[in-house]
């Protein structure tokens, strides 16, 4: 008979679980593994609130094996660490992303791009190589395999840079293997929320042109007079839109939701690029003739690897870049979920796991 | 009143042209501008028929205006040369392909690539500067800015190097710009048609391991066999498509009906590129957990700049590439747009013009 959760393994541990797609989180008594030659044991002060952890509580993509604790955005301090572990020591800020395993073995592993390894391991809703399911940040502690984790860089906020693991990442990624660096070139930015308030940020610290693309006018002033963005387009005023045409390098589309891309094709200059790290549920419409007509390119890009995660952080460290945070407690965690799916946060929920998650 | 395309210009000439978009096409009496300072002269020899000429007869992009004289695969020889021309002189071969000018000023007329000016002009069917309509090679002459005209190398044969003018830039440029044109390249080329046949060819010069993708198992033995293709796969075929999941570098996709992208972005490896040459008439279904997951792109591309159509031409001179052809005579013309919209051609008809073009 299967164990469950809180058998599984020696260490006890205790989180915020949802149990079935209505994704309704509540307590959780489970179990991580005995801290490993190589492993790294964490206590978890903060976790950020993904939408990715929305849709896996709601069972939207269709792979949820509850019950699942998310959270793959977490910030704490190392308590232990494996014999054979070298970068780090007890007492240090680390955090831990959205995988904490991968085969090592594969060319993808050999070139730090462990995100792109066929046996990538999710920090939670995955299964780990003992075959027991993993557990993410909503929770007191974890056990993780030392390659995994990130040294917080001391100048950066826990509860601002939390975000980082996942949003940052997921910007940062595309941004340099696109291109997307070069001072003075102009970048669109499609969405304006967890990934997209990052992503103007590290735009600006880039020292491109930013400009915002969005379907809400209220976000104007935010992101011009807060956020640092240059200008604001609407996507619903065809005047703007219009005057915009062929005028940007690249953009960076973070909107999950089903939307139409000729019109963020259209924006976009000869040879530009549209790079989309959204995950909507759907396939979306492709037209081809901009496509052929401006040699144009529409790319995906999936977080990044470990080394990449650790050079972004630095990143932020070093251009004082953090997430624009709402820090919350772990029992307001199913009103934030519901806010989220709202986009009613500026702009990423952060759960203060140490000072609210009690058993 | 708007005068008649015998009237437009002072140099007399004849054609044949769609009316209607029935396609059909029929002897045309039309005229051509004077031989300005940096214009080439040439009488047509050979004129290929390119898909988007049956295209265009029909209106079945909705733009095409009548009557019109299609043709952008079109070689000849050169008869007069204005003042200023430097690069060629009566007596010369000389090959016209999509395009007969541009702004001239822009960035992209500044980089060579005159195939992505905002202002370019087409060979047929568009507006020159002087504001009459082009017409293309299905004509018996021809007058175009030097600067658009390609210098046709001695030992490519006139017929079958003229469909390389659009099916071979189409396929060429591409292949360079994203990088599939090196050993150690795996290319998928989807679709064996006019533009399928020629890509097999520049990529085995280019030392690239190609795999054809097609819908027709009649083609197999054509691919491997006599075009030298390294693979051959049904796209229908699960079993076929599914062992050749993530194995390819880059594929060039020719087909212009609309089909299922989805399976061929799984033949990508990491970071693999899906480049569209084809443009189908309605948007494609674009699965983005795919792209995503493996970083995969989606890009498209439009022939090439004029530059690069030259180093094309060269390139397939040097290593005797040209399209496979099935030469025919106007009056077959429109019995061969039949069979091009069905694919019954192997795989270029060109018409032997200078034979057969009589006038009316």
């Amino acid at each position: 008979m299967a164990k469950s959760p809180d058998q599984e393994h020696p260490c006890k541990a205790f989180g915020w679980a949802a149990r079935d797609k209505s994704g309704l989180l509540s307590p959780l008594c489970f179990s991580r593994r005995e801290n490993g030659d190589e492993d790294v044991t964490i206590k978890i002060l903060f976790c950020g609130v993904c939408h990715s952890d929305l849709h896996v509580a709601k069972n939207e993509w269709g792979f949820t094996n509850y019950p699942v604790v998310p959270g793959h955005e977490m910030v704490g301090t190392v308590m232990k660490v494996g014999s054979d572990v070298k970068k780090f020591k007890v007492g240090e800020r680390v955090g831990v992303g959205v995988i904490v395993g991968s085969c090592k073995k594969c060319e993808s592993c050999q070139q730090d791009l462990e995100n792109y390894c066929p046996q990538t391991i999710f920090t939670y809703n995955s299964h780990y190589t003992d075959g027991t399911k993993t557990y993410g940040g909503y929770s007191d502690m974890i056990v993780v395999d030392e390659r995994y984790v990130l040294r917080f860089p001391d100048n950066l906020p826990s509860e601002g840079g939390a975000p980082l693991l996942c949003a940052g990442i997921t910007v940062y990624s595309p941004m340099k293997y696109y291109g997307m660096t070069e001072p003075g070139k102009h970048l669109g930015v499609a969405g304006l929320g967890g990934l997209g308030h990052v992503a103007v940020k590290m735009g600006k610290a880039f020292g491109l042109k930013v400009t915002v693309i969005s379907s809400s006018p209220k976000k104007e002033t935010e992101a011009i007079e807060r956020l640092g963005a240059d200008s604001f387009l609407v996507t619903s005023d065809p005047a703007k839109m219009k005057a915009a045409l062929g005028t940007m390098d690249y953009i960076i589309d973070t909107v999950s939701a089903v939307h139409p891309l000729l019109p963020l094709l259209s924006l976009l200059k000869l040879n530009g690029k549209l790079v989309t790290v959204g995950l909507p549920d759907k396939p979306l419409e492709l037209p081809i003739f901009p496509l052929v007509l401006g040699r144009k390119l529409v790319g995906g890009s999936d977080i990044g690897g470990m080394k990449e995660t650790q050079e972004m952080l630095d990143f932020c460290a070093k251009h004082g870049i953090t997430a624009d945070v709402e820090v919350i407690r772990m029992d307001y965690i199913n009103t934030a979920m519901e806010r989220l799916a709202k986009s009613d946060v500026r702009y990423r929920f952060v759960i203060d796991v140490a000072s609210s998650l009690s058993q | 009143m708007a005068k008649s395309p015998e009237q437009d210009h002072p140099q007399a000439a004849f054609g044949w042209a769609a009316r209607d978009p029935s396609g059909l096409l029929s002897p045309l009496k039309f005229s051509r501008r004077t031989t300005g300072e940096k214009d080439v002269k040439f009488k047509v020899f050979f004129c290929g028929i390119c898909h988007s000429d049956l295209h265009s007869v029909r209106n079945e992009w909705g733009f095409s205006t009548y009557p019109l004289v299609p043709g952008h695969e079109i070689v000849g020889e050169v008869v007069e040369v204005g003042s200023k021309v430097e690069k060629f002189k009566a007596g010369d071969k000389v090959g016209v392909g999509c395009l007969v000018g541009s702004c001239g000023s822009c960035d992209s007329c500044h980089d060579q690539l005159e195939n992505y000016c905002p202002k370019m002009i087409l060979t047929y069917g568009a507006m020159y500067h002087d504001g009459t309509m082009t017409h293309g090679g299905y004509s018996n002459m021809m007058v175009v800015d030097e600067h658009f005209a390609i210098k046709f190398p001695q030992n490519m044969p006139l017929d079958a190097g003229a469909p390389l003018l659009c099916a071979g830039i189409t396929v060429y440029s591409p292949m360079k710009f994203f990088g599939l044109d090196h050993p150690g390249i795996h290319l998928g080329l989807v679709g064996l048609g006019g533009l399928g046949h020629v890509a097999v060819k520049f990529a085995k010069a280019m030392g690239v391991k190609v795999t054809v993708i097609s819908s027709s198992p009649g083609k197999r033995e054509e691919a491997l066999q006599r075009l030298g293709a390294d693979a051959f796969l049904i796209s229908s075929d699960t079993n076929q498509v599914q062992a050749a999941m993530g194995t390819m570098d880059g594929i060039i996709d020719t087909v212009s009906a609309v089909h299922p992208i989805l399976p061929l972005i799984g033949l990508l490896k990491q970071n693999g590129k899906l480049v569209l040459v084809g443009a189908p008439d309605r948007p494609l279904e674009l699965p983005v957990f795919p792209l995503i997951f493996g970083r995969k792109i989606v890009a498209g591309s439009c022939i090439g700049g004029i530059q690069e159509t030259q180093e094309m031409i060269d390139f397939a001179a040097k290593h005797k590439i040209t399209a496979d052809i099935e030469v025919i005579s106007i009056d077959y013309v429109n019995t061969a747009m039949d069979r091009l919209a069905k694919n019954d051609v192997k795989y270029r008809f060109v018409i032997d013009i200078g034979n057969t073009l009589k006038e009316a």
